[in-house]
């Protein structure tokens, strides 16, 4: 089936969710992110099988979430950035606990309340791992329609084969803008590899435990351990990036998500402006790709970092460099939301001052 | 013929447990794993300890169990049960859990009327980070952070968290028990039996809040700390059917 | 007619035992006391009075003891 359909951001999440075995969405309401619980409610009870609560909390959602993904089911809650906070505690037994989940988070403005404009204020907190303890989380983001069923349809696949949760980094604008994309079919839900880790009830077999208290402290590092051995595995496998006009390019625009599309009608305007401008965009930003802008600065010598923050994402570039080209940034934060003039503009002034005309 | 009367119950592991001389929730644990026995549902329940003493649970019941963050029981056993509602799902929670720190997730469980079944343990102080104020501590009694006994002005009072459940819509069965005696212990078992029924009925949420001795830090001998519960205890939580919607 | 009273017998594990003596305070016939030996674990364990072969036993198996104890330390036999 590849028929396109005309959709809002957040529906194509919710719809690629449904199609991809989602069977639990629990969350609780928070602007720019409503209509995904909104769509998630009518698309449940279109289902025998679906259940969607509204939870009386961003903790009690998460923790619903945790409970759904113990019994074995394919579960996603989704939230705004304060919103996220608050789920924190979930994801930190999640990840400890090494279960299954889709977490999506539009961001907005912060921190505090701050505002509900489209912000990527929460980069640190996402690739962080951003609960308490030693872990990390799958980040994804998606930069337009097609990526946010792309990514979503991953995200489950991720969360199952990893048994770690895995976050969709969306922003306000992304979950409203309505464009043509491609869902992927519906998976069978009988046809998923099994779970022998679920608990169904102990029939036949002996009582299984999910937990995370350790209290040995050997148990606990090798635990630790073990959740950076896989972290070094999903490092291994699934970094992803996308180059655009990079070829002979000498100077690349390093941005994700709105920033990343915002960046790319920049770097047109300075292509019509005969510079050799590129973008790389990281579509996971953990794990970050760092192997692909390490290789870039062999002919690459400077970098701008476009970022709807005040630099985070630069920290991770600045570390995948080592020091080896001159990194410069460009933010906005707060909400603002750039055009690709403006975009243009920084590029062009960059590009001057470096002398990169010259050849 | 000699007939064994009384023996560790099948679904209770054969593992010595880490709790203090005279503790209650070991009591408690053994009427649980006797009552899924009887009940015959040990194939099929799953349980949810809590953070608190009572988290090594997992440790001693022969059955699936899922851990949860401190006071997200109810929530966590909402996912597990809606997710599996042919399953038998129970959160084992104690005061500050349940009453502080996991209220909210509590108080709308039971008004969703989720169908599981809660054990909510009542020892009136935070028993593993050493015997702090718990919601439920009396007035007057000792803590560590409640120097000269919890005062009311100060501290606040001790917080009747199974009456005020049991004015939500969802909830069918609440009872308050204990385990300080023979009577009550035998009580308790059948309140947990019924507590379970109403979930295998499909009735909806079901609360058994147990008073429980926690001797270590009441400072007291097991059995002058069961006789408190007598003389004290039972005087701001009384014994009783809170709510049976059962019919 | 004679009621034949059934005799009862209790086994108490004393390496599970934590010496709360909930057993001690229950027991109507005051068949268990306090040992002399402690425990691998510093508890001086309940002990049980009683043998099996012993003539007039009290021990009528009511079981009260294994009932209340927390740390199901006592297996009862009845018989």
């Amino acid at each position: 089936m590849d028929k396109k359909l005309l959709m809002r951001g957040s529906q194509v999440i919710g719809e690629t969710a449904i199609r991809a075995g989602c069977r639990f969405y629990a969350g609780y309401p928070i602007t720019p992110q409503n209509e995904l619980p909104e769509f998630m409610s009518g698309a449940m009870a279109d289902l025998e099988d679906g259940t969607f609560i509204q939870a009386e909390s961003e903790l009690a959602a998460i923790n619903m979430v945790l409970g759904a993904s113990m019994a074995g089911a394919r579960a996603m809650t989704s939230s705004s950035s304060p919103g996220i906070s608050l789920k924190q505690e979930g994801i930190s037994f999640l990840a400890a606990s090494e279960l299954p989940a889709v977490i999506v988070n539009t961001m907005r403005g912060g921190p505090g309340l701050g505002n509900i404009a489209p912000s990527q204020g929460d980069y640190f907190q996402a690739t962080r791992g951003g609960g308490h303890g030693d872990y990390r989380t799958i980040v994804l983001a998606p930069a337009h329609g097609q990526e946010l069923a792309d990514l979503t349809e991953k995200a489950f696949e991720y969360a199952d084969r990893y048994r770690t949760p895995v976050m969709i980094l969306a922003d306000g604008m992304m979950g409203q803008m309505m464009e043509p994309v491609v869902l992927p079919d519906p998976i069978n839900l009988a046809e998923l590899p099994p779970k022998p880790w679920v608990l169904d009830g102990a029939d036949g077999r002996p009582g299984r435990l999910i937990k995370s208290l350790i209290l040995n402290t050997m148990e606990m590092e090798e635990h630790n351990w073990k959740l950076a051995r896989k972290y070094e595995i999903i490092s291994r496998e699934i970094a992803a990036a996308e180059t655009y006009m990079t070829e002979d390019a000498r100077f690349v625009v390093i941005a994700y998500g709105t920033a990343a599309r915002i960046a790319k009608g920049g770097i047109k305007r300075a292509r019509e402006m005969g510079l050799k401008v590129g973008l790389l965009r990281p579509v996971t930003l953990y794990p970050f790709p760092e192997r692909v802008i390490r290789e870039m600065s062999r002919s690459v010598k400077d970098f701008l970092v476009f970022e709807m923050n005040t630099g985070q994402m630069l920290d991770d570039v600045k570390l995948s460099l080592e020091g080896r080209s001159t990194v410069h940034f460009y933010g906005r934060p707060g909400g603002v939301v750039s055009t690709p003039d403006e975009i243009a503009k920084v590029i062009s002034s960059l590009y001057y001052r470096q002398h990169l005309e010259e050849d | 013929m000699e007939k064994v009367v009384f023996k560790r119950p099948k679904y209770m592991k054969k593992a010595p447990f880490h709790y203090c001389p005279g503790c209650g929730h070991s009591i408690i644990h053994r009427l649980m794993a006797e009552v899924i026995e009887e009940l015959g549902i040990g194939e099929k329940t799953i349980g949810v300890p809590p953070a608190g003493c009572a988290v090594l649970a997992y440790d001693y019941f022969d059955i699936d169990m899922g851990e949860a963050p401190h006071g997200r029981g109810a929530a966590l056993a909402t996912g597990v049960k809606r997710i599996l509602p042919d399953r038998i799902v129970f959160s084992y929670q104690g005061d500050g859990d349940i009453a502080a720190i996991g209220t909210a997730e509590t108080i709308h469980a039971a008004n969703r009327g989720e169908n599981i079944t809660v054990i909510f343990v009542n020892n009136s102080c935070y028993g593993m980070t050493g015997g702090q104020m718990a919601p439920t501590t009396l007035l007057g009694q000792n803590s560590t952070t409640t120097p000269g006994g919890r005062d009311k002005d100060r501290d606040g009072a001790p917080i009747d968290l199974s009456e005020m459940l049991a004015i939500t819509r969802g909830a069918v069965y609440i009872e308050r028990t204990a385990v300080n005696s023979i009577k009550n212990i035998r009580k308790t078992k059948k309140a947990i039996t019924k507590a379970f029924k109403v979930q295998m009925a499909g009735l909806g949420f079901s609360l058994i809040e147990i008073l429980s001795p926690c001797p270590t830090n009441w400072k007291m001998s097991p059995v002058d700390a069961c006789k408190w519960i007598d003389e004290d205890v039972m005087q701001t939580f009384p014994l009783k059917v809170i709510k049976d919607e059962t019919g | 007619m004679t009621t034949k009273t059934k005799k009862g017998r209790i086994v108490i594990d004393s390496k599970l035992c934590k010496g709360c003596y909930f057993c001690m305070s229950v027991c109507p016939n005051e068949l268990i006391v306090i040992s002399t030996e402690s425990n691998e674990k510093g508890y001086y364990p309940a002990r049980f009075t009683e043998t099996k072969d012993e003539k007039d036993r009290k021990c009528t198996g009511c079981a009260m003891c294994a009932v209340i104890c927390p740390d199901i330390a006592i297996e009862v036999y009845r018989g």
